[in-house]
């Protein structure tokens, strides 16, 4: 099996991601968009440690990896409370609208 | 062409036209669900990959935990539905960002891989560290790692109960508030009935309620 594909396909999902993060205005679309991101990162990280480092016997990918999950539910849970907060003062979750601390 | 390659084909191209869908869907909770498939079919990418250990982690993290607070987001904040209400004037931005980048990158990929300078990259047989390897690994040289990703969890939990908890003073419908009197204990409304004035026995709601 050749690396091209996961890579591939972890390219389309980073992109993807971004185009999420610069286009959506809903705020909770937003981290959905980070959570694809963050998911592009793992699968190239597996695809390289499982496929091209394969006798390494090397876990190091597959830790990152989990490590990622990690973080990613840690940042989930205090990015939707901060969602919240601003849903509660401001009626809105349009990053557009959040421009109080605008230089 | 093996079976892996077959398989993995059908799942990237699933996991692919879900994760466009998610960002381009009109409608917040169909978007959440794409996002679930999204986050299921790159567990089967794992699976593919041999790495099930991380496929079921991906399962009971992303799609059973991930997605349903998502979905919790979306209902609890009332957003508005629509291409116009969802998208910003930056679409255009947009594409131009991430279908260059992805041009670029995939080039860059491509010529790579096919063009061999990371020498012979494709594996007959996809094989991974098993689970015993993983805890292993895990236990002994990433142990210090661990233990602080489990106080970020810490920090995280704490943070979000202080971040989304609903304080007698924010605005919004307020929830009354429940004084429990301790009989001969001092009186604990110090520095509210400092800050109230005349009116000690008010709470903080009721004299945002009465104010002018």
């Amino acid at each position: 099996m050749s690396p091209l594909g996961p890579l591939l396909l972890a390219t389309l999902l980073f992109c993807v991601g971004i185009y999420g993060v610069i286009a959506r205005r809903n705020a909770v679309l937003v981290l959905m968009s980070v959570e694809l991101m963050l998911n592009a990162v793992n699968i190239n990280l597996v695809a390289f440690s499982n496929l091209l480092f394969p006798e390494d016997a090397a876990v190091s990918g597959q830790i990152f990896a989990l490590f990622i999950i990690g973080v990613a539910a840690a940042e989930v849970g205090v990015g939707l409370a901060i969602v919240f907060n601003m849903f509660r003062n401001r009626a809105s979750v349009n990053v557009d609208d959040v421009d109080l601390m605008r230089w | 062409m093996t079976g892996h390659d077959v398989v993995f084909v059908l799942v990237g191209l699933l996991t692919a036209a879900a994760a466009i869908l998610t960002v381009t869907s009109k409608n917040l909770v169909h978007a959440a669900l794409f996002l679930a498939t999204t986050l299921a079919g790159i567990a089967g990418v794992f699976l593919v990959l041999a790495a099930d250990f991380l496929a079921l982690v991906q399962l009971v993290v992303y799609v059973g935990a991930v997605a349903v607070l998502f979905l919790f987001g979306l209902m609890l904040t009332r957003a508005p539905i629509g291409r116009e209400a969802l998208d910003n004037q930056n679409r255009g931005l947009a594409i131009g960002v991430s279908g260059g980048l992805f041009v670029v990158l995939s080039a860059l990929i491509v010529d790579a891989v096919v063009g061999g300078s990371l020498g012979d990259t494709t594996v007959a047989e996809v094989t991974g560290p098993g689970i015993e390897d993983i805890g292993m690994a895990i236990f002994a040289e990433w142990v210090l790692p661990f233990e602080v990703l489990s106080m970020l969890l810490l920090a995280a939990l704490i943070g979000a109960i202080v971040l989304a908890r609903r304080e007698p003073g924010d605005s919004g419908e307020e929830a009354m508030a429940t004084r429990i009197d301790f009989g001969d204990a001092p009186p604990t409304e110090g520095t509210d009935s400092l800050s109230s004035g005349s009116l000690p026995e008010l709470t903080s709601g009721e004299r945002r309620e009465g104010g002018p």
